[in-house]
């Protein structure tokens, strides 16, 4: 039995029928099109699929989309500095090399969104504990360290 | 504007696309009246088919078809053989490759049996419970050495036996070596199976265009082009029907290189049948199974020295484990036999090995490709012989080292690329020299070490050498055009699955056109824009097509110059490219654009010079005579928790020389990457097979990636020995990061447990192991 749900995806409403069995991230990419969220294992581990959900981050693998209705659901689609250009945390990354092939990418600053906005300034030590729920097999997280550090700064020199 | 791009870390032309997600990933693929495929795997190792019944999965409602093997007819092949057996004297080959589905007999765990195809991926996984196998189990075999022992099950009858080939490669004379020697040590080491996990899991859309008679396949391949011409020629296509696309690649590491899978060559075959496009995207647990691995291998060495420490030959005899299936001939264990030997000079080698089938999941290169057990065995023989001979571990390495002088330096036996092994250039000492002093070796043996051992800690330090075999042939090309807008677009054949190719190529060409990277724009793996080429593999993308784009840039650039001459009325030499204009030197007033200059190559009236060609294009191919030899060394401090035999490694230095730098910046990443890779091959990463071939951790929550906390930060420095084989004078670097980290590891346990003589014979490791391994040295025992 399809159920329809309504759910806010980066500002825009969608209202969809969707079989409850679906898979939130299932229905980003394939339903309504965004596939910037990437799925890595599909079991919760990776962190490849990770998207805000009223602002917390979560796995988009393990959440059905009809459990996203009636909330706002942030993806890496919707993540901008303002006026269509580059967020800070996705500038920290271009300037960092802190991607390689670019499939973890979106999940992990997906989960730094929030991580930044409750830590704007974390020791190295807090983003290494923080990327940790996201695995990147390319470039041994240093320059996502380095990345996430550069993108803290540039988040308080916008606001400030 | 300085026209200096090559050699400077500059950010990559990919990354906005990447950063944003909008790149295109195979599974962003979606077609009107796309259907999807899943596949029906067998949990069984070995077993006899004796029926399977399709009948209910045809019937479930929006199931489009359902094959199994009977159902291919004539299509129904075993797969080519990518790599032939080398041409050396002492070889037996015997050539058995994957099937599209299993007939008669399964021979791993995961070989897939039957396709469903259906209207959404979820109907047709529904589907994949509805049909049923009559399995008669076999007994499995998944032991190295119980593969060659008397009456162990065959993975393939016919043959009589599992063994898949026997190749032997000598230099000098071992036993000669062996009377004259002081000493000669003797070990047994073991490498066991990982995989290569990269974070995008295959997938492949295959549509087929009726009215346009043509096949697009998106496909997650390291070797687009040879998967269009494979294709065609199973389908009866012509070439140019067929166009394969490998667009944004979420990692590749060698096993997306593999041809052809068994999904490659069905979806293909089944778009043609059903006129839709039919998308599979592989799930993580099939990843485990479907996908190829490596590192299994079994070696008994022997190294004969001078009581000084000099070598004078090793004598090595092993089992390579090539799975169920071994498409990819001989490459991995040809790479062990030939890395082993290492930056040192070793008059003598003897080396044996036969490749064994085993019904595990199919064997083939992994980042490092057979190097990590070459270089394990070799740095393992030198610390054994250091520790006996009383010599310290680098002082008997620096003996032993080929000198700078000797280059171009030959083993005498034959490379994976068939060419015999000559390293091309070096300078090691200097590497060492430098590598001991960024981690700081003296300090840490005489103070560090002592001081905190007193306080109870655990700490080791390590330091192993190794060379890598790059860049090798055959050949790849590549088209360099500036267009009317001045920008410049440049096509290769090799795919990218993360390395940077944008960039570095454009720095390549940007450098010859004078023209910013970000107006160069590449486009990789897409073979309607590009037709020839061999892949991305074994560390060559930056070698052969780099050399190619050079090639291409450095013919136009002649074109411009010469064009510009006319134009400006002006002597070539006196001309200049700078910020995409030609200018007399020193005369910005008198210039052109290269727009303006692409356009009058391209005149649309009146009559031009007889052989004119139009535009301001070239296509140049690069097939380096052999292989460019990169370096290097790495050191490591680290830290065992005596109660949990956790880990902590407090620093990591890499020490390397990969020619001449492209991009400083892509290549420290390339190198972190790959070290990490290394680290969960030494210390967290093994699949475990069970005794019936069943894998007992295929998922990330039981196979551990190394996660950020895991990864140290890394300290890493270059020596710069351009290769004389290529005019970039590059050689590559993508696999070294990994490939050392085994011997590294066991090198640095062993130097904490010191104490109690721990001797580390295998890798990879865990804290399990290693309390099993320090509880039997402290009890004295042999292990
Ligand atoms: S895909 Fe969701 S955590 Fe991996
Ligand atoms: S950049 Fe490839 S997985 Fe992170």
């Amino acid at each position: 039995m399809d159920q329809t749900i309504t759910v806010t995806v980066n500002g825009r409403e969608y209202e969809c029928s969707v079989e409850p069995r679906l898979l939130l991230s299932d229905f980003l990419r394939h339903e309504i099109g965004l596939t910037g969220t990437h799925v890595g294992c599909e079991h919760g581990v990776c962190g490849a699929c990770t998207v805000l959900v009223d602002n917390e981050a979560v796995r988009s693998c393990l959440l059905f989309a009809v459990q996203t209705n009636g909330r706002e659901v942030a993806t890496v689609e919707g993540l901008d500095g303002g006026a269509q250009a580059l967020h800070p945390i996705q500038h920290g990354f271009w300037e960092r090399h802190g991607l390689q092939c670019g499939f973890c990418t979106p999940g992990i600053l997906m989960s730094l969104v929030p991580f930044l906005q409750e830590n704007p300034n974390p020791t190295e030590e807090e983003i290494r504990d923080l990327l940790s729920g996201n695995i990147c097999r390319c470039t041994g997280y240093q320059k996502i360290v380095e990345a996430v550090q550069l993108g803290a700064r540039l988040i308080q020199e916008k606001s400030s | 504007m300085s026209t200096r791009q090559f050699g400077q870390p500059i950010k990559r032309n990919e990354d906005p696309r990447l950063l944003t997600g909008r790149a295109l990933f195979t599974d962003d693929v979606q077609l009107d009246g796309m259907l999807h495929a899943a596949f029906l795997r067998s949990d069984l190792a070995h077993a006899l088919i004796h029926s399977i019944d399709v009948e209910g999965a045809s019937r479930r409602p929006g199931v489009a078809a359902v094959y199994t093997a009977g159902d291919l007819g004539e299509f129904w092949q075993p797969g080519p053989l990518l790599v032939p057996p080398p041409p050396v004297e002492q070889l037996e080959f015997h050539q058995r490759t994957q099937v599209p589905l299993a007939k008669e007999k399964v021979r791993h765990a995961g070989e897939a049996v039957a396709m469903v195809i259906a209207e959404s991926r979820y109907l047709a996984e529904d589907a994949l419970d509805d049909i049923f196998v009559d399995y008669e189990p076999l007994d499995a075999v998944t032991g190295l050495e119980a593969a060659l022992s008397e009456g162990s099950p065959l993975v393939h009858e016919d043959l009589g036996h599992n063994i898949g080939a026997r190749v032997t490669q000598t230099k000098g004379n071992w036993t000669q070596a062996e009377a004259e020697a002081d000493l000669v040590i003797r070990r047994r080491f073991h490498y066991d199976r990982g995989t290569a996990a990269a974070l995008e899991n295959r997938g492949i859309v295959a549509s087929w265009d009726e009215k346009g008679q043509r096949l697009t396949v998106w496909d997650t391949t390291q070797a687009p082009i040879a998967i269009r011409n494979g294709l065609a020629a199973m389908l009866g296509l012509s070439e140019h029907q067929v166009r394969v696309i490998a667009p944004f690649i979420g990692g590749g590491f060698g096993p997306k290189i593999m041809m052809f899978y068994p999904e490659e060559v069905l979806l293909a075959w089944a778009t043609l049948l059903l006129g839709r496009p039919v998308k599979w995207i592989e799930d993580r647990e099939e990843n485990f199974y479907a996908t190829t691995q490596e590192r299994g291998q079994v070696h008994d060495a022997a190294i004969a020295l001078k009581g000084d420490g000099t070598i004078l030959g090793i004598k090595d005899s092993f089992i390579h484990d090539a799975g169920a299936y071994a498409p990819y001939g001989l490459t991995v264990p040809l790479s062990s036999q030939c890395t082993l030997l290492g930056p040192y000079v070793v008059p003598s080698y003897h080396s044996e090995f036969s490749s064994v089938f085993t019904n595990k999941p199919i064997v083939t290169p992994y980042r490092g490709a057979g190097r990590q057990h070459g270089v394990f065995v070799m740095e393992r023989l030198m610390d054994a012989a250091a520790k006996e001979l009383d010599i310290e571990l680098v002082e008997i390495r620096r003996r032993n080292l080929i000198p700078p002088d000797s280059f171009p330096y030959n083993n005498e036996i034959i490379f994976q690329d068939f060419t015999p092994l000559v390293y091309d250039s070096g300078n090691y000492e200097p590497a060492l020299d430098r590598a001991l002093q960024l981690i700081g070796y003296q300090e840490f043996i005489r103070e560090e070490q002592p001081r905190r051992e007193a306080n109870g800690e655990r700490v080791g330090i390590a330091v192993v050498n190794y060379i890598e075999g790059t860049g090798i042939g055959p050949y790849e090309g590549a088209r360099v055009t500036v267009e009317a807008s001045g920008k410049v677009s440049v096509a290769t054949g090799v795919g990218t699955q993360g390395q940077g190719h944008y960039t570095s190529f454009a720095q390549v060409v940007a450098e010859q056109i004078g023209v910013a990277v970000s107006d160069v724009h590449i486009v990789t793996g897409d073979t309607d824009l590009f037709y020839w080429g061999a892949g991305t593999f074994a560390s060559r993308g930056a070698v052969v097509a780099g050399n190619a784009m050079h090639a291409a840039a450095v013919k136009v650039r002649g074109k411009i110059l010469k064009l510009a001459g006319d134009k400006l009325e002006a002597a070539e030499e006196d001309l200049e490219l700078i910020a995409g204009r030609v200018q007399v030197k020193g005369v910005p007033e008198t210039s052109i654009s290269l727009g303006q200059l692409a356009a009058e190559a391209n005149p649309m009236r009146g009559a031009v010079q007889p052989g004119t060609e139009p535009g301001l294009e070239a296509t140049e191919y690069f097939g380096p005579e052999r292989g460019a030899t990169a370096s290097g060394v790495h050191a490591m401090i680290l830290r065992v928790d005596p109660e949990t035999f956790t880990l902590e490694i407090e620093k990591y230095v890499v020490v390397h020389d990969c020619g001449t730098v492209i991009n400083p910046l892509i290549l420290e990443g390339q190198i972190q990457g790959g070290v990490a890779q290394g680290i969960g091959n030494a210390f967290y990463e093994q699949l475990h097979f069970d005794e019936n071939g069943a894998l007992r951790n295929a998922s990330l929550m039981d196979y551990l990636l190394p996660t950020a906390t895991d990864v140290p930060n890394i300290v890493s420095d270059h020596v710069e020995t351009p290769s004389p084989l290529n005019p970039l004078g590059v050689k590559g670097a993508g696999e070294a990061g990994a490939i050392p980290v085994g011997a590294l590891f066991a090198q640095a346990l062993d130097n904490a447990y010191r104490d109690i003589g721990l001797e580390v014979r295998e890798i990879p490791l865990s804290p399990n192991r290693l309390f099993e391994l320090v509880t039997e040295a402290s009890a004295g025992e042999i292990v």
